[in-house]
């Protein structure tokens, strides 16, 4: 028996404009979603997570996700999301929040919560408020709560787009060694040519409403085929981080 | 007096009870919903802002008399009539303040959005559980600024009353048209203090919902 896979095959209008998104992955590691702005891409996640509804089918390894008339709702699909907006909940503490996801996991840890929290760096913000929290804490806090939720499928739509700099950087070695520690499969979408290539296991593009590019085997150079505007901003991302420029 | 006040605070309580609890789907329904129905129910659950509470009283001592198309099916449970009666007022006050309730609760889940709730689902928590858990919660100051303005408002109601109370000491003989009463016989001493008293009231009350609706708001957002 090969792999476990998803599968992918839906379209039809939605947001007044038309969308079809198809595609065959396995179900382990990083999958990047690239494409510029407005292409589609937080749209191909909100399907895989019932949160938007366009014809067709999806499966999950063995479980069909959607298929005919049948749509699994939302909450009964095992998906973690992590929201570009975080979507934290105002009148909860970062404790509460943890606690709400870990007490409806329908399956066993994979990582408690104490190690989510260490592995997050959490524990100073635990009896705070959402509110009172700054960009990058709200999204590790979101990130936490998405994996707390011990999903089939860990979702993460641009989890660096709200974020200096700096800040973008640690979110992205934070993920990396996340998606490490997991054997959990990713779904990353984000329109960063240097999140792609450093986390990346295979990369999807996304233009105009459909997937046109699917790169199950990355290249074993990881620069190759990216345009020499991405190179130049890699090499600098790499001086920064204190890495030789490739 | 006191026993009116007391009636007053009895008939209170139990629409702003009552209220709460079906202003609950209905305003969900209208903050969600869409398309024609929606404005229906809305211009509906609103009209008890515009019609002058006669029009509204009228229609209800034509429903609550013997025999009429709402107490027919009621009969079978040996309810024959309800004007002139307490409960008669109970069902006269929850319609009259409808709108009270409806609003703040509409707004606070129109503001809320979807966001929270996608969040929620996707903690694998069912619309039930997301509603009570997060929905709820977040919605809780506007809940009391409804409250108070229920609570407020059906104090202060007297067109609705009078058509269908009929002012029958210890059942149906509210503040309001005590207040009338008081005057007409020329009792000036204790329409005073009854009127002052009620300003008194009315005063807290709305200072209360304007500090709830801005917190509302602003944890809403």
């Amino acid at each position: 028996m090969s792999a476990a896979h998803l599968d992918m095959d839906v379209s039809g209008d939605a947001y007044g404009r038309r969308f079809a998104f198809a595609c065959r992955l396995p179900l382990s590691g990083v999958t990047v979603i690239t494409g510029p702005s407005g292409a589609g891409k937080s749209t191909l996640l909100r399907c895989l997570a019932g949160l938007s509804r366009l014809p067709g089918r999806i499966r999950v390894g063995e479980e069909a996700w959607q298929e005919g008339r049948l749509f699994v709702p939302p909450h009964a699909r095992e998906v973690g999301f992590v929201f570009q907006d975080t979507r934290l909940w105002p009148h909860m503490t970062v404790r509460e929040t943890l606690n709400y996801a870990t007490r409806r996991a329908r399956r066993t840890p994979r990582l408690s919560e104490t190690e989510t929290i260490g592995l997050l760096g959490l524990a100073p913000l635990l009896d705070r408020g959402a509110t009172q929290l700054s960009g990058g804490e709200q999204q590790r806090v979101a990130i936490g709560r998405a994996i707390l939720s011990q999903p089939l499928l860990l979702l993460l739509d641009e989890p660096t787009a709200g974020l200096d700099r700096a800040h973008r950087g640690e979110m992205l070695s934070l993920i990396g060694r996340l998606t490490g520690v997991l054997d959990t499969p990713v779904l990353y979408v984000t329109h960063d040519a240097v999140d792609a290539v450093r986390l990346a296991d295979r990369r999807i593009e996304v233009a105009d409403g459909r997937i046109i590019n699917v790169s199950l085997d990355l290249p074993a150079d990881p620069l190759e085929g990216l345009s020499a505007d991405a190179r130049d901003s890699l090499a600098r991302a790499a001086l920064a981080a204190g890495l030789p420029p490739a | 007096m006191t026993e009116a006040i007391w009636t007053t605070l009895k008939l209170a309580t139990l629409t702003t009870v009552l209220l709460l609890a079906i202003a609950t789907p209905l305003a969900w329904r209208l903050a969600r919903g869409r398309g024609v129905w929606r404005d229906v129910v809305g211009a509906l659950v609103a009209l008890p802002l515009v019609l002058p509470p006669t029009v509204l009283g009228f229609y209800l001592l034509l429903g609550f008399a013997p025999g009429s198309p709402v107490m027919a099916p009621l009969a079978a449970f040996g309810v024959t009539s309800l004007a002139f009666t307490f409960e008669g007022l109970v069902l006269g006050s929850v319609i009259y303040s409808l709108p009270f309730a409806v609003q703040p609760l509409r707004n606070a889940f129109e503001a809320m959005g979807d966001a929270p709730l996608e969040a929620a689902a996707m903690s694998r928590a069912g619309p039930l559980d997301a509603f009570f858990t997060i929905a709820l919660p977040m919605a809780r100051r506007s809940y009391l600024s409804a409250a108070v303005l229920v609570f407020a408002h059906t104090v202060g109601e007297f067109g609705v009353v009078l058509m269908i109370g009929g002012a029958i000491p210890g059942r149906t003989d509210v503040v309001s048209v005590k207040m009338y009463e008081l005057v007409e016989s020329s009792r000036s001493a204790e329409a005073h203090l009854l009127a002052a008293g009620l300003v008194l009231f009315s005063f807290a009350a709305l200072l209360c919902v304007y500090i709830f609706d801005r917190r509302a708001v602003r944890e809403v957002r």
